[in-house]
């Protein structure tokens, strides 16, 4: 846990000293603000818990996109640059790697998704909400991201440079998200086993209604949990293979 | 018994045989260079015994630890250096230190002490505070050499330290590795063959992923060297029959030399027959103005064994 929280930390570092953290932050800031202001608002009469279930909904979509950007660089940079030779050269377990790669980015989303707060706190200005209703969203944009961040550092580990990896994590979370699709046109059981391994749809309504259940908490861990595991075993097979 | 045993060592990429049945031995306290033209698997054997890369078949043990089941062991005993310094540009030299410190497992009561010796030792102390990405090529490879220094390792793995250096970078970084002689043991890599016998104390000379031969530069010399040339400064009349006679010199070439009474001569000889010579020549009356081999006795057993390596293959 010590090297995980050291790599951790370097790597959120990196976020805070270069510019890469901060156009992250602000793109995806300065979208979520116009999104809120120009749909989920709107000029039309809502209640708050509508208001708030919409800003939810654009913010997922810029959760996820953050999360490509975020995790994009977390093991193709090192590649790219040759540092991933001290984490090899060192009593450091590929695990660690990853799982300390993963926290760094997973924390950096997390004051991304903080600083958002200001929106759902302007709703109060003219209405009434849930703490509940916040917090259940907010953990599902935590969640959302999370998972993003964990496929996306898998495709890292496969990818030669940031840019492949970008693309490659793109790739899944786009297959993920699509999946619901998919459960549609298909018969069972594919139709089950497809829906509910949907990123989005059945998962993420219930959290931006203010729902939280146990299943889709259980979905979205389980999620992270197998990628960060994918992530892991490929760095081992570089062992192996060199 | 040996601190480093590598015993029938090859790694394949696919079908590509990037090391053969490689099998070396290295005492504590030696420094061994691997010498070999690019891509002749020397930074893959590196990798190997830094033990991040497995090997496809025989073992390479460190301290009785094996590179493959006792990982975590083996990267406590070394210190690596690859040919490309592994730094963080963002970081400052003392912060990045501090990182390298925590990873390599040296304990949080002693890490300022070990960056503030490394420092000293590495030359780094004016650009302590300067972030990596603004350091010039010289000092990024000393900081290099100073995260492997930083946990007082037994063994040092470095990679071509010298790539890309100027002159002086290269004699800085050539004490430098002097003086962890005795302290630690020292693999270095090279194409490079007068850093190689400057810094060495045993070669081991590899092409296309095999050990072609190991040694001392002078036992080198006389088992694997064809033949050494001598050049030879003279002033006066060149006994030219009795020098071709001479046992062991092969050819015998003069040349005018610059100045209008002085005369180069050049001798292909068997051996090291500068002694010979230069006691004939005095012998007969010529002003012997100076003596010595020509190029480095390396480089011919280096070239010899290329080639010959190149016609058995």
């Amino acid at each position: 846990m010590v090297k995980t929280w050291q790599i951790a930390s370097r790597e959120l570092g990196a976020f805070f000293n270069t510019w890469m953290g901060y156009v992250i932050a602000a793109a995806v800031l300065i979208v979520d603000g116009l999104l809120f202001n120009s749909f989920a608002v709107s000029s039309e009469p809502k209640l708050s818990a509508e208001v708030l279930a919409d800003f939810f909904y654009f913010a997922s979509g810029m959760s996820m996109v953050a999360g490509i950007f975020l995790a994009m660089r977390l093991i193709a940079e090192e590649k790219q640059n040759g540092t991933i030779v001290l984490l090899y050269s060192s009593p450091v377990s590929e695990r660690q790697i990853i799982y300390g790669k993963f926290l760094s980015a997973f924390i950096f989303s997390l004051v991304l998704h903080g600083i958002s707060l200001y929106m759902p706190a302007l709703v109060m200005v003219h209405g009434k909400i849930s703490f509940g209703h916040v917090a259940a969203g907010y953990a599902c944009l935590a969640l959302l991201g999370a998972s993003t961040i964990a496929m996306t550092l898998f495709a890292s580990t496969l990818a030669p440079n940031q840019l492949v990896a970008a693309v490659g994590g793109a790739f899944l979370v786009v297959v993920f998200l699509t999946l619901w699709m998919l459960a549609k046109v298909v018969d069972q059981p594919f139709k089950d086993i497809f829906g509910w391994l949907a990123i989005h749809n059945d998962h993420f309504t219930p959290f931006s209604n203010g729902i939280v259940n146990l299943k889709d908490l259980v979905f979205y861990a389980g999620l992270i949990v197998f990628f960060l595991e994918c992530a892991t075993r490929s760095l081992v097979s570089r062992r192996c293979q060199g | 018994m040996a601190l480093i045993e590598v015993d029938g060592l090859s790694k394949f990429y696919g079908s590509h045989a990037a090391v053969r049945d490689v099998s070396f031995k290295i005492n504590e306290g030696e420094i061994i260079g691997l010498l070999g033209l690019n891509g002749a698997g020397k930074s893959t054997i590196l990798k190997i015994l830094g033990s991040f890369l497995l090997p496809s078949a025989g073992k390479a043990l460190m301290a009785g630890f094996s590179v493959e089941d006792d990982s975590d062991q083996v990267r406590e005993l070394i210190g690596y250096l690859p040919d490309r310094p592994p730094l963080y540009d963002e970081m400052r030299v003392v912060s990045y230190l501090r990182y390298v410190a925590k990873l390599k497992n040296v304990a949080q009561s002693t890490i300022d002490q070990r960056v503030t010796e490394v420092l000293k030792k590495t030359n780094l102390n004016d650009v302590a505070w300067q972030t990596l990405g603004e350091l010039s090529h010289g000092y990024r490879q000393r900081v290099g050499i100073a995260q492997a220094l930083i946990h007082n390792p037994r063994v040092i793995i470095l990679d071509e330290p010298i790539n890309g250096l100027d002159p002086i970078q290269i004699v800085e970084m050539r004490d430098l590795i002097l003086s962890l002689r005795g302290k630690h043991t020292v693999i270095l890599s090279s194409h490079i063959l007068s850093e190689i016998t400057r810094t060495c104390d045993r070669i081991l000379i590899i092409d296309k992923g095999r050990l072609v031969a190991e040694g001392q530069e002078a036992e080198l010399g006389k088992v694997y060297a064809k033949s050494m040339k001598v050049l030879a400064e003279v002033r006066g009349a060149v006994p030219r029959e009795k020098l071709n006679g001479l046992k062991g010199v092969q050819r015998f070439i003069e040349v005018v030399g610059t100045a209008q009474d002085t005369r180069i001569l050049k001798f292909e000889c068997d051996g090291d027959l500068r002694a010979q010579i230069s006691a004939l020549l005095v012998k007969e009356g010529v002003e012997l103005l100076e003596i010595g081999r020509e190029g480095d006795g390396l480089e011919a057993v280096f070239m010899n064994l290329v080639k010959a390596s190149k016609t058995n293959h």
